[in-house]
């Protein structure tokens, strides 16, 4: 992981590319374009990218494009997506609604 | 906060499997599952399971799912539906979302059994509707009775892709193309085979290149790729579509053992980001337990096995079973998983490629190309055999672990042997009576009854057939070859079922005798 948290690593400019306009995240409609100017702003982790741009932050909770996504980073950062980590993983898992997620129905603390 | 000897998220076959072998030996176990039935993928497997018979090869999935139902019910097992786990923390809690509140539930050993998801693939145009997984067409099919689409092209030539696909012609689909970017099919020969003698091209070396429709998938244009996957120039060939399913592999839904603390690997041999474990099972933390999917994309027989494992382990380490119980249960168990993980598909030689068999066969290329057996290649492998009277003819031509054949034949003319992976050998003297067992228990449809010399001039040619409608005896119409391509007229002379067919209609075509070992299918 050490070699992917060096920020002064030097990944080159970015360079447009044609299929920058396609969706990746399909929940939050973020594109591969954004997800590349985004390792080019700084971000390099599964989780700054996902604070960064909401993708795996919706519906499927980045069940369908996390793969996806690591390898656009990985690819950008000229790296293994095995050497990218996963993104936190949290609670909720799945999506819950905020008046479920409230309705505590016993735990004792 | 209630509390359990076992909980087990996940109600699949691996879930259910595990919490099985934890009640019967007296542990209290609750199961979880978000769904509002419980069987995980189970209950759409419509098709019969290869393996032997411990592995419950030649039953049909959902039937095997009613049997893991009933077996919970019995040992007592607590099945909680829509019941979703929203996340597990330190000291094996459980939070879950019952009805409309969060329920916090704590067991001494957790198995996780979540299963995994459809991987994606994006191109141009992905994001229409009409674009799906492959297992959800087989949801929409299998349970929900609706027709996934009508032009369906299949992006994916493992098992999943291949299984779909026959699925969709049974359920009416025409399917335009099976392509994968690979330069050989990735499931099994018998499962490519079943869809080539229907017609269905295969493409190998392709790509979809875009999918285009304004607000459906209207058509799809695919390309080839060369040996880096880059599309070549001026290889396009486009197809009338209105729906593409994509079955690109399977990613482990493997995030509550990452927030319960336990090291985790992407492994791409397993699918993605996985737990560590060991052969039982057993995580970096303690009591926590990965089964199924979840522990690396494999297929329902094993994981229902590797569940057992980890139930009776769990078992064992809460003191429900005592050091030697569970050395005995484990003997046995191993020894049945051992056996469906070997041949050429087995877990550890992913990406192999096999020129030739275990006995030392040249594998058929066009049948890793195209989909079929050539003319000439099939003559090659010890399942097909050419005599008079009545025979079965065995165009079984891979290493795969599979042996209902031997099992179900009366007269022992088919021998697998003690290794169960090894080619089915037809024996040219033993006496074949006609029965069809055989025919009817191969779960890749690759056995045959030929008799060349059923009436002067002619062959009768028994074939597997699960399609509606039945043809009816007297009906005149076409045989077609391995490749789905015309070969002469065939007048159907019968078609039988019974129950120990279990649904597999065999019908028997007359032929000229010339053509008894091209012709492979029927349509009229």
């Amino acid at each position: 992981m050490g070699s992917v948290n060096d920020r002064s690593r030097d990944i080159g400019k970015f360079s447009e590319q044609p299929d920058d306009d396609r969706i990746i995240c399909r929940c939050e409609e973020v594109t591969k374009g954004e997800i590349r100017k985004a390792v080019h702003d700084g971000m390099f982790t599964m989780t700054e990218i996902r604070r960064y741009l909401r993708c795996g932050m919706g519906l499927c909770q980045g069940q369908t494009c996390a793969g996806l996504v690591k390898g656009i980073v990985a690819g950008e950062l000229g790296i293994s997506p095995s050497e990218l980590g996963p993104a936190t993983s949290r609670a909720p898992m799945r999506p819950v609604p905020m008046k479920t997620l409230g309705n505590e129905k016993g735990g004792g603390y | 906060m209630k509390r359990y000897d076992l909980i087990v998220v996940g109600a699949g076959p691996s879930g259910l499997s595990a919490a099985i072998e934890a009640a019967k030996r007296g542990m209290s176990v609750a199961v979880f599952d978000e769904n509002a039935k419980p069987g995980g993928q189970l209950f759409k497997q419509i098709h019969k399971f290869f393996g032997s018979k411990e592995h419950k090869a030649k039953v049909r999935g959902f039937r095997i799912g009613e049997e893991l139902l009933k077996e919970a019910s019995e040992t007592g097992v607590e099945v909680h539906l829509g019941a979703t786990v929203t996340g597990l923390y330190m000291k094996k809690e459980v939070v879950v979302r019952m009805r409309d509140g969060m329920q916090h539930w704590k067991g001494d050993a957790v198995i996780v059994a979540t299963g995994a998801s459809e991987k994606m693939v994006p191109f141009d145009g992905w994001t229409l509707p009409g674009v799906m997984g492959a297992g959800a067409a087989q949801t929409l099919m299998n349970l929900h009775g609706v027709k996934p689409g009508n032009r369906v092209l299949m992006l994916g030539s493992g098992n999943v892709g291949l299984v779909v696909s026959f699925q969709l012609l049974q359920a009416g689909c025409e399917v335009v193309a099976v392509v994968d970017a690979a330069p050989r099919v990735g499931g099994y020969g018998v499962h490519a085979a079943k869809l080539a003698r229907c017609g269905v091209p295969f493409y190998l070396s392709h790509t979809i290149l875009r999918v285009e429709g304004s607000d459906r998938v209207a058509g799809v244009t695919i390309g080839r790729v060369n040996r880096r996957f880059q599309p070549v120039p001026g290889t396009e060939k486009r197809f009338d579509a209105d729906t593409v399913c994509v079955a690109v592999g399977l990613s482990p839904m493997s995030q509550l053992f990452k927030m319960a603390g336990c090291q985790m690997r992407d492994d791409p041999k397993k699918g993605g980001e996985v737990p560590v474990c060991d052969q039982y099972g057993r995580t970096s933390v303690p009591g926590v337990f990965a089964v199924g999917d979840v522990s690396g994309i494999e297929e329902a027989s094993s994981a229902m096995i590797e569940g057992r494992i980890a139930g009776v382990c769990a078992a064992n380490t809460l003191g429900f079973c005592t050091e030697e119980e569970k050395t005995a249960a484990l003997a046995a168990m191993e020894k049945d998983l051992d056996s469906l993980r070997q041949g050429m598909f087995a877990p550890q030689n992913r990406g192999k490629d096999f020129r030739t068999t275990e006995e030392g066969v040249k594998i058929s290329e066009s049948l890793l190309k195209k989909g079929y057996l050539t003319d000439t290649e099939v003559g090659t492998f010890p399942g097909v055999v050419r005599r008079s009277g009545v025979h079965p003819v065995v165009e079984c031509t891979q290493n795969i672990p599979c042996n209902p054949c031997q099992d179900v034949c009366p007269k022992n003319c088919i021998r697998v042997g003690e290794k169960i992976t090894s080619l089915p050998e037809v024996d040219p003297a033993a006496g074949c009576v006609g029965c069809g067992m055989c025919v009817a228990s191969c779960p890749g449809q690759a056995i045959f009854l030929v008799d060349e010399q059923f009436e002067e001039g002619f062959a009768a040619v028994t074939i597997p057939y699960e399609f509606f409608p039945l043809p009816k005896a007297g009906t005149k119409g076409t045989a077609l070859g391995r490749n789905g391509k015309p070969v002469c007229e065939a007048e159907v002379v019968k078609v039988t079922n019974t129950a120990a067919f279990d649904h597999t209609n065999l019908l028997t075509m007359k032929v000229p005798r010339g053509e008894a070992m091209k012709a492979r299918f029927f349509t009229c």
